[in-house]
């Protein structure tokens, strides 16, 4: 115990006395949390758009007043049909709506410049809205549940905490073991009479201490600065999967140390084989339904996914535990093996 | 048998390359034992597998009349190992690093401080500097301090003073002389043929493989060479003319002088003269005492 | 070109870090063609003086002139006269003898047709015919140290630093180190050599021993000896720099 005691204690001197890295691994889940909750969003607002019309009616004056105090569209005015392909050329505008009249029965066309997707998208699904709703046609009451006001940050604040706690746990883990490979002193350390368990825990113990900080600090500002909705049930829950995802990541991290020889293969395994798989297949920017069926299989395997869509159903939907067994029982085998890998590896390189 | 470490047909490789090739060594206890060979002689090897950092290929040794593999735990417990590279936390003070080390092993420090007092003095006027800005001699004096906190029987010092200047280095050595009179087993191991003599009995390695081992003394008598100093106002010239004469088996730089290995018809004072008639000044032949590097170099010259 | 008869004068050359003096004051010259051992206790300031000489470094006073050239105001024009050699062998580990020569060449700006011509002559007089398609990586310790004396000297400079070249090599592979440097002072180069090993400092012409910042003592080594009353440069080391306050 004393000697599980006087490794947490240097651990904890190299973490302190490395401030650069401290300030980092502190600031960055701040900074990814402001960056997705505030400024970086997949909603569509301030659509510029034109209406070309042939004929006032009243019908026509309706639609395009909805287009004017819709805090979605910019609506810059009336064109001329003449007009309308310069303005999209000239990228003046990002759509055209076009009702004619004249024939009695009003007809209506969307022309949307597409060259940004996700924007002309959104626009075309709300411009149709706009335009049928008052088109007479029987009106459809949709009703958006869990996150009524769409968003995006909560579908966000999942994927991050999947993707922070990876980053931490595994890089920090794998390059602390790592440089001590490098400079020798792990070599000191096996030929002490010290068991290979207790540098184990003497290199996880500190990293969960920090992770778990870390996760305070996210969930303090989820729910207070990203108002996130919760309940003590929820975030009982939500301690609960993230305390299991992080000893998962630190069980790679281990894994990792066990494997590769220099800090920088260290950094680069982590990032690139476990980073990037988060980013991309976890479903924390793309939805998983979207990815071709090969990346799909290949989502399956990869944890953060399943902590992901733990952390949308707990802390968007507040659900009970209950609905989510299934993957908390993926995690908790995941880190079995995981863990167990890690440390007979770990073992026999140090032996 | 008196041997507290016995090593017996040890061999060891990395990949393809043999780095130990059927290596058997006895160390008494008490001894000074040097283990002299330049990089890549496979030193650091022999060092990593008596410290139980990597198994034999085949062989073994034993060590405290504990084998190094099986027992690998208890003889952790026995040894001292200092690797050759500077491996302390740099980011931790004097006092922090000693204190983790004895921390390791169980014990305190004050209990075996005296072990490493005449050690400690120096670095005791900063106990608080961070040993990454401790200068190449003190990193070296912390580092044997940590290797000696839990009061080993047998200490294993690998190239402790490579990169180290002659007058720290003799020091270090006077420091180790005082570790054995206090009945510590140290096998200490170097690049420098000059520190042979300072052991009681040395390893010649090379390759791989020993050349020989024995009191240097001994070792030197093996050498059975007519040997003679020569000098001139040109060195670089009076080496290649010594070369050219038959007599001449071998002739090398060696501090002030060329060494001339010789066969027995050389004649010192004819070689001379001829020396001066092909231009040389103040030449100067005469008998000289071989050293442990005049034997490694005879029983390395000719596989290069 | 540099017409005077020296390679290096230095003086009251000083660099402070803070309010720590690494190098205090030092004059002295080096002569062409001349194999100058600069020796010194670990931290004397051996490596910080050597790399205001390369022009890597600037000193905070005194001045100097390495090839012909003002170590502050044309460190560029230094640069491209002199060769530096280090302990680790400055060579591309997975590039082969002749690539790592035709690199360090094109840096230099030799003419594709210099390189070639340059590199043969080399490989046939070290005898390492048989190396140059070899990589690196995979040649033994005493070639690998030849040719990074090559590659710092393809361009034939005027002065060859070289730092600690020798450290933990074999004393077979030592000496002809010592017979290659013989060689290239014969062709008029100036050699500027640190070491650890005693002995190496004989085969010096002049040799300057650093204490604490500064030259304590500089002269021939017979001189040295005859001076300190030593029969080795060992002993003179000793006496000279055993003073010593500070360490690195």
């Amino acid at each position: 115990m004393a000697i599980l005691n006087a490794l947490i204690k240097k651990e904890s001197l190299h973490i302190i006395r490395d401030p650069r890295t401290l300030l980092i691994t502190l600031l960055m889940p701040l900074v990814l949390l402001l960056l997705f909750g505030f400024a970086i969003s997949t909603e569509v607002r301030n659509i510029r758009i034109c209406a070309v019309v042939d004929r006032h009616t009243d019908e026509t004056r309706a639609i395009l007043e909805r287009f004017r105090n819709n805090e979605y569209f910019d609506f810059q005015g009336l064109v001329a049909s003449t007009e309308q392909n310069r303005m999209l050329e000239e990228g003046l505008t990002d759509a055209i709506l076009i009702l004619r009249t004249a024939t009695g029965n009003m007809e209506s066309q969307i022309i949307v410049d597409a060259s940004n997707t996700t924007m002309a998208q959104a626009a075309t699904g709300y411009i149709e809205s706009m335009v049928s709703g008052q088109s007479g046609n029987s009106p459809i009451i949709s009703s958006t549940l869990y996150n009524p006001q769409l968003k995006s940050s909560y579908n966000f604040v999942p994927g991050i905490m999947g993707m922070i706690f990876i980053l931490i746990c595994a890089i920090m883990t794998s390059v602390s073991i790592v440089r001590e490979k490098e400079t020798g002193t792990l070599n000191l350390l096996i030929v002490s009479p010290i068991r290979a368990a207790t540098i184990i825990l003497g290199k996880l113990i500190p990293y969960f201490i920090l992770s778990a900080v870390i996760l305070a600090i996210v969930l303090m500002l989820a729910y207070g600065v990203l108002g996130m909705p919760y309940s003590p049930a929820s975030i009982v829950n939500v301690v609960l999967f993230s305390l299991l995802y992080i000893l998962l990541s630190l069980s790679i991290g281990l894994l990792i140390s066990a494997l590769v020889r220099t800090q920088l293969a260290a950094l680069i395994v982590s990032a690139v084989a476990f980073m990037l798989p988060v980013v991309m297949l976890s479903g924390m920017i793309f939805p998983i339904d979207n990815l071709p069926i090969v990346l799909q299989w290949v989502s399956a395997v990869i944890p953060a996914r399943w902590y992901i869509a733990a952390m949308r159903k707990i802390m968007v939907q507040e659900i009970g535990i209950g609905f989510l067994v299934g993957e908390l029982t993926i995690l908790a085998s995941t880190t079995a093996v995981l863990l167990t890998l890690a440390i007979v590896k770990f073992k026999s390189a140090v032996r | 048998m008196n041997a507290i470490v016995d090593i017996s047909h040890l061999s060891a490789r990395y990949g393809r390359t043999m780095a130990l090739d059927d290596v058997s060594l006895q160390v008494d206890k008490g001894e000074l034992f040097g283990v002299i060979g330049p990089d890549g002689a496979g030193k650091s090897t022999l060092y990593k597998i008596l410290a139980t950092l990597m198994p034999p290929a085949s062989g073994g040794a034993s060590v405290c009349g504990l084998d190094i593999v099986k027992d690998y735990r208890d003889v952790r417990s026995r040894i001292g190992y200092m690797p050759e590279r500077f491996s302390l936390y740099k980011d931790l003070s004097v006092q922090e690093n000693l204190k983790f080390f004895a921390a390791l092993f169980g014990v305190s420090v004050k209990k075996n401080f005296d072990l490493i007092a005449p050690i400690f003095r120096q670095l005791e006027r900063f106990p608080d500097r961070k040993a990454g800005a401790l200068s190449g001699g003190m990193k070296q004096k912390l580092a044997l301090s940590c290797a000696l906190i839990h009061r080993p029987e047998i200490l294993l010092l690998d190239e402790p003073t490579t990169g180290v200047d002659a007058v720290s280095r003799s020091e270090f050595w006077d420091i180790l002389q005082s570790l054995k009179n206090q009945g510590i087993t140290i096998l200490v191991s170097t690049s420098y043929m000059d520190e042979a003599n300072l052991c009681e009995r040395i390893a010649m390695i090379d390759r791989g493989r020993i050349l020989g081992t024995d009191t240097p003394a001994r070792l030197v008598a093996r050498l059975g060479e007519r040997l003679f100093a020569a000098r001139a106002d040109n060195m670089f010239r009076l080496l290649e003319e010594l070369r050219r004469l038959p007599q001449v088996k071998e002739c090398y730089t060696f501090g002030a002088n060329l060494h001339a290995v010789v066969s027995d018809d050389f004649d010192p004072q004819q070689a001379a003269r001829m020396m001066e008639h092909c231009g040389l000044k103040g030449v100067s032949i005469t008998p000289a005492e071989g050293t442990i590097e005049d034997l490694f170099i005879k029983l390395t010259a000719n596989e290069q | 070109m540099n017409n005077s008869e020296y390679a290096i004068t230095v003086k009251d050359l000083t660099k402070k870090f803070g309010d720590f003096t690494a190098v205090d004051r030092i004059t002295f010259d080096v002569r062409k063609g001349e194999i100058f051992g600069f020796l010194g206790a670990n931290g004397a300031g051996k490596t910080t003086a050597m790399r205001m000489l390369c022009g890597l470094s600037v000193p905070t006073s005194g001045n100097g002139r390495v090839a012909g050239f003002d170590i502050v105001r044309q460190a560029e024009m230094i640069k491209r006269r002199i060769g530096y050699m280090s302990q680790n062998f400055s060579l591309y580990q997975n590039l082969t003898a002749e690539e790592n020569l035709r690199l360090f060449g094109t840096i230099y700006g030799l003419s594709d047709r210099e390189i070639k011509t340059r590199s043969q002559r080399l490989f046939q007089d070290l005898d390492m015919e048989s190396m140059r398609g070899k990589r690196v990586g995979d040649i033994p310790v005493g070639w690998k140290q030849k040719l990074a004396f090559v590659a710092a000297t393809i361009h034939l400079p005027e002065i060859v630093f070289l730092d600690e070249p020798t450290g933990g090599v074999d004393p077979v592979t030592r000496r002809k180190f010592w017979e290659l440097i013989y060689k290239a002072t014969a062709d008029g180069m100036t050699v500027f050599v640190t070491t650890h090993y005693l002995d190496e400092a004989e085969y010096c012409n002049r040799v300057s021993i650093m204490v604490d910042g500064r030259i304590e003592a500089l002269d021939s080594p017979d001189n040295l000896k005859k001076r300190y009353d030593a029969d080795t440069m060992d002993e003179v080391f000793r006496m000279v720099a055993k003073n010593a306050k500070r360490a690195e």
